[in-house]
C-alpha cells in the first residue's frame, strides 16, 4: 500500500513530464504544419499582419545563443577565480564561506530585480561609455546574465576542484612546483571536465532566463549584428508577445517554447553526462 | 566458574532457536552460509565466531529476516523459533519476538531516552497504560544497568549519551519488548574497552531472563561471556559445542588454527 | 647559476600574481551584489511603511498626483503579498507531498532502473526554463478553465518546486545511516511505520530546509506567473480569479512610469523575504543536523 504510494508519486512525475512534452508538441503543431519545421526554425520573419501572417524563430534563436554564449564568456574571469578561491586556495576556511554565501546571495536575487538594476544602472552606464546607442542590447543583457550565472558556474567548479585528491597535488609540490603550477598541471587537468560541465549547466541556465533579458535586450525582431545591437531571445519573445497572442501566433510562440525546451534539455543533458562521468571516475 | 557446565542439566534446557539445513546466498550459486544445523539453548549466551566474511552476521540476520530488505538474498532451510518456522511466519511478528542490537549504537535521534525504550511499542502501535509504560522503561533500563545513570534525564535525546550508554539504551530498546531471543551483531565493536566490559557484565546478568545469540570476532569476549560457541569458516559451521571445550580442546583443525591466531 | 635563480624568481612572481588575481577577481564578484542591494535599499526604504503592507496598489492617477506634490506614493502591495502567499501555499501543498514520496522512493531504490529514469526526468523538469512551464500550465489550466487564475499560478510554481523537493528529499535521506531503518524494522515495525515515524522525523531538518529553499526560489519567479496568474489590482482571495504576486507587481510598476517609485520598495521587500527564508533554512539545517 505504502510502497504503491511511493511508486505512484514517481509515476506521476513521469506522467507530468510526458504530458508537458505532449502539450508543447500538440500546441506547436499548427505552426509547424503551416510553415514546416525547418522553415519555421530558420526563418527570421515575424509578421503578425492578418492575412499574411509569417512566423519564424531564427531571430530569437540567434539572439538567445548570442546573449547566452557571450554571458558564459563574460562570467569565466569571475567564476573561475571564485571557484579556485573557495575550492583550492582557501578551501574550508571562514573567508571561503563568506565568499560562498555572497555568491549564494547572487543566486537568490530574482531575475526581475536584476532586470531593474540593469535598466536603471547599467543601461545609462553603457550609454555614457558609448558601448550602446540606447543602453539596451545584446551586450547589456549578457553582462547581467553573466552576473546571474556566476553562482552556478562557480559552485559546481569549486565542488570538482575541491575533490582533486591531495596526494596528486602533494606529488607535484614535492617536485618543487609552485601553487600556480600545481593548479595548472594537476588541478585543472583532473577537475577539467567537471569544471566544463559546470559551465555547460550554467549555459543551460542562461538560455532560459526570461525577465532580466526581456527588460534589457530591447525586444526588436532582428538578428543582432553587433554587441550594441538590440534583439530578442526565445524566452523574452514569449513573455512579450504572449498577452496578445492567439491562433497561429500562439502556436508559433508555443513552438518557440518547444525549441527552447529542446535546446535547454540537450545542454543540461550534456552537462549532467560529463559531470556523472567525472564523478564516477 | 561460570564456564563449568553441568552437561546433564544443559540437555534438559529447552531449545529456543534451531537452525535446520540453513543455506543463504547473495548471488545465484554462491553460498554465504552453507547447511548450518544448530540449536540454541534457553537462557544462555551463544557466541558465533569466525574471520570476517565467514557468514556469521548473515546467519544472525536470517533469524529476524533482516535479509528481506535486500531482495537478491535467498534463504533456504528452516529456522525454528520456539518450534515455529520463522520463514513461514509474519516478518513483523518474528522481529518482535527476536530483538536485535547492531554494531554501532543507533538510538532514534528524534526520540527521547524514554521514547527510545518504548519505541518497539510505539512503532507497533501497541497501547500500554501510563503506569505500565513507566514500569517497562524502568525495568528495561535497570536490566541494562542504565537506570541510575539516566533516570533524571529520561526526556532528553538519546544522542547526548556516551557511546557505551547509547548501546545499552539500544539493548534496553530491544529488551523492552521481552523478546524470546536477543540477536547481537558485534555489539561492542564500536566501543572502548571499559564500555565493552560494562556491557559484557550486563549480558551475564541479562542471561538470567533472556536467550542471547551474539556475533563477535573478539575471541576473548566469546571466552569470557558465552556458554556455547560456534565457529564458522567460509559459510560453514565448522564446530559448535560448549565454550570450554571449543577453547581447550577443539575437534577441528581450522578451529584450532583460528583460535591460535593463525588467520582471521 | 644566475639564470637559474632568475627563473626561480619569475616562477615565484607568476605564482604570486596569479594568487593576487584570484583574490581580486573573487572580491570583484561581490560588487554587483553590493550595488544591487545598495540601489534597492537607497531607493526603496522610504516607502516601506505600514500602508505598504496593508493597502492595495494605487492607481496611476493617484500616484502621479502624490509624486507631483512631493509625497510618498499612497497604497502598497497587499494584493501582491496575498497573491504570493496563496500561490506559494498552493504550490507547497501540491509539490511537497508528491516530491517527498518520490524522493523516498528514489533513496530507497537508488540503483534501480526505474529510479534512474525518474531521476533523469526530475532533472529535465528542473532544467526546463520557467517561462516554458508557464506556457504549459497556460495550456493545462488557463485555457480549459477559460480564465487566468491564481490556481494556475500555484500549479506553475508547484511544477517548479517539484524537482527541487524530490532532490532535497533524496539527498537528505541518503545521509541517514542505514542502521536507523534496520533498527526500526528489527523492532517489528512495518515498512511504512519505519519510514513515516523514524526516517522522516530524523530527516526533518533537511526536508524543511529543502522546502524553505524551494519556496525562496519560486517566490521571485515572474515569467511563469505572467502566463498563468496574470495579476490583479485588488486583493483576490478567490483562487479561480486572476491574482497578483509581488514579482508581478514589480513588473506592473515598471511598466507604469507613475508607479515607478514603488518598484524599489517592492523589490526591497521581496529581497528581504528571500534573504530571511535563506537564513532560516541555514539555521535549521545547522540545528537539526543528524
Amino acid at each position: 500500500m505504502f510502497r504503491g504510494l511511493l511508486y505512484g508519486a514517481c509515476v506521476l512525475v513521469l506522467l507530468l513530464c510526458a504530458a508537458m512534452v505532449y502539450s508543447l508538441v500538440s500546441g506547436s503543431w499548427q505552426a509547424f504544419g503551416q510553415f514546416g519545421f525547418f522553415r519555421f526554425l530558420f526563418s527570421a520573419e515575424w509578421d503578425p499582419t492578418v492575412g499574411k501572417e509569417e512566423y519564424g524563430a531564427w531571430a530569437f534563436v540567434t539572439g538567445t545563443l548570442y546573449t547566452s554564449f557571450l554571458a558564459l564568456v563574460l562570467c569565466i574571469p569571475f567564476s573561475l577565480p571564485v571557484a579556485l578561491f573557495t575550492g583550492e586556495y582557501f578551501k574550508k576556511t571562514r573567508i571561503a564561506a563568506v565568499i560562498g554565501s555572497i555568491v549564494d546571495l547572487l543566486a537568490g536575487i530574482p531575475s526581475i530585480v536584476y532586470g531593474l538594476w540593469g535598466f536603471y544602472t547599467l543601461c545609462p552606464l553603457m550609454k555614457s561609455w558609448g558601448l550602446s546607442d540606447q543602453g539596451f542590447g545584446v551586450l547589456t543583457s549578457s553582462i547581467v546574465l553573466a552576473i546571474m550565472i556566476i553562482p552556478y558556474a562557480s559552485s559546481l567548479s569549486a565542488e570538482f576542484i575541491s575533490m582533486v585528491p591531495n596526494e596528486l597535488k602533494e606529488g607535484a609540490y614535492s617536485l618543487g612546483a609552485t601553487r600556480l603550477e600545481v593548479v595548472r598541471t594537476v588541478v585543472f587537468p583532473v577537475a577539467g571536465s567537471g569544471i566544463f560541465a559546470g559551465y555547460v549547466l550554467a549555459l543551460g541556465r542562461a538560455l532560459g532566463e526570461t525577465m532580466a533579458v526581456t527588460m534589457l535586450i530591447g525586444n526588436t525582431i532582428q538578428i543582432p549584428r553587433s554587441l550594441g545591437d538590440t534583439g530578442n531571445t526565445m524566452a523574452s519573445v514569449i513573455a512579450n508577445q504572449f498577452g496578445e497572442a492567439s491562433g497561429l501566433k500562439l502556436s508559433s510562440l508555443i513552438a518557440i517554447g518547444l525549441l527552447l525546451f529542446i535546446i535547454t534539455a540537450v545542454i543540461n543533458f550534456l552537462g549532467k553526462l560529463i559531470m556523472k562521468r567525472q564523478r564516477g571516475r | 566458574m561460570e564456564n563449568i557446565h553441568d552437561t546433564k542439566q544443559d540437555s534438559h534446557k529447552h531449545c529456543v532457536l534451531e537452525f535446520k539445513d540453513v543455506c543463504i546466498s547473495y548471488t545465484e550459486g554462491k553460498w554465504a552460509v552453507k547447511n548450518v544445523n544448530a540449536s540454541i539453548k534457553e537462557k544462555s549466551i551463544t557466541a558465533i565466531m569466525g574471520p570476517s566474511g565467514c557468514g556469521k552476521s548473515t546467519l544472525l540476520r536470517s533469524v529476524n529476516r533482516m535479509h528481506e530488505l535486500y531482495p537478491e538474498i535467498r534463504t533456504t532451510g528452516r529456522i525454528l523459533l520456539d518450534g515455529k518456522d520463522v520463514l513461514q511466519m509474519n516478518a513483523m511478528e518474528v522481529r518482535r519476538k527476536a530483538g536485535m542490537v547492531f554494531q554501532r549504537p543507533n538510538p532514534f535521534p528524534t526520540m527521547s531516552i524514554y521514547e527510545n525504550v518504548l519505541a518497539g511499542y510505539k512503532l507497533n502501535g501497541i497501547r500500554v497504560s501510563r503506569a505500565e509504560r513507566d514500569e517497562i522503561v524502568q525495568k528495561s533500563l535497570q536490566d541494562v544497568g542504565l537506570w541510575d545513570e539516566v533516570k533524571d534525564s529520561l526526556m532528553k535525546r538519546g544522542s547526548f549519551l556516551s557511546g557505551g550508554q547509547q548501546q545499552r539504551l539500544c539493548i534496553a530498546r530491544a529488551v523492552a519488548l521481552r523478546p524470546r531471543i536477543l540477536l547481537m551483531d558485534e555489539p561492542t565493536s564500536a566501543l572502548d574497552p571499559i564500555a565493552t566490559r560494562k556491557i559484557e557484565d550486563m549480558l551475564l546478568e541479562l542471561k538470567k531472563d533472556f536467550t542471547i545469540l551474539i556475533v563477535t570476532h573478539n575471541m576473548s569476549q566469546a571466552a569470557r561471556i558465552s556458554d556455547d560457541s560456534m565457529f564458522m569458516y567460509l559459510g560453514e559451521l565448522v564446530e559448535f559445542s560448549d565454550t570450554q571445550t571449543i577453547f581447550t580442546n577443539p575437534r577441528d583443525k581450522r578451529t584450532e588454527e583460528y583460535l591460535s591466531g593463525q588467520f582471521g | 647559476m644566475e639564470t637559474n635563480t632568475s627563473v626561480k624568481k619569475s616562477r615565484w612572481i607568476k605564482d604570486r600574481v596569479f594568487f593576487a588575481g584570484v583574490c581580486v577577481f573573487s572580491g570583484l564578484t561581490a560588487i554587483p551584489l553590493v550595488l544591487i542591494i545598495w540601489e534597492v535599499l537607497k531607493k526603496g526604504y522610504r516607502q516601506l511603511n505600514w500602508s505598504f503592507f496593508t493597502e492595495e496598489a494605487p492607481n496611476s492617477l493617484e500616484a502621479m498626483l502624490a509624486v507631483n506634490a512631493g509625497d510618498l506614493i499612497p497604497g502598497g502591495v497587499a494584493n501582491g503579498l496575498v497573491g504570493s502567499l496563496l500561490m506559494v501555499l498552493m504550490a507547497v501543498v501540491i509539490a511537497v507531498p508528491v516530491g517527498i514520496l518520490a524522493g523516498i522512493r528514489l533513496s530507497e531504490h537508488p540503483e534501480s532502473r526505474f529510479s534512474g529514469v525518474v531521476r533523469s526526468v526530475a532533472e529535465l523538469l528542473q532544467g526546463t526554463p520557467s517561462i516554458v512551464i508557464g506556457l504549459i500550465i497556460y495550456g493545462w489550466v488557463v485555457k480549459p478553465l477559460g480564465s487566468y487564475s491564481g490556481f494556475a499560478g500555484g500549479i506553475a510554481l508547484a511544477m517548479l518546486m517539484l524537482p527541487l523537493i524530490i532532490r532535497s528529499t533524496e539527498e537528505t535521506l541518503k545521509m541517514l545511516p542505514a542502521s536507523l531503518k534496520e533498527a526500526g524494522l528489527a523492532l517489528g515495525a512495518s515498512y511504512s511505520t519505519v519510514i513515516l515515524r523514524v526516517l522522516l522525523p530524523s530527516a526533518f531538518g533537511g526536508l524543511f530546509t529543502g522546502i524553505l529553499l524551494a519556496v525562496s526560489r519560486v517566490l521571485g519567479e515572474t515569467a511563469p506567473l505572467m502566463l498563468t496568474a496574470l495579476g490583479a489590482s485588488a486583493i483576490e482571495w478567490n483562487i479561480f480569479e486572476p491574482m497578483s504576486a509581488l514579482p508581478l507587481q514589480i513588473w506592473e510598476f515598471y511598466n507604469d512610469p507613475n508607479l515607478a517609485g514603488l518598484i524599489w520598495s517592492t523589490s526591497l521587500f521581496l529581497l528581504l523575504l528571500i534573504l530571511a527564508l535563506n537564513l532560516l533554512a541555514k539555521r535549521i539545517a545547522r540545528k537539526w543536523k543528524v
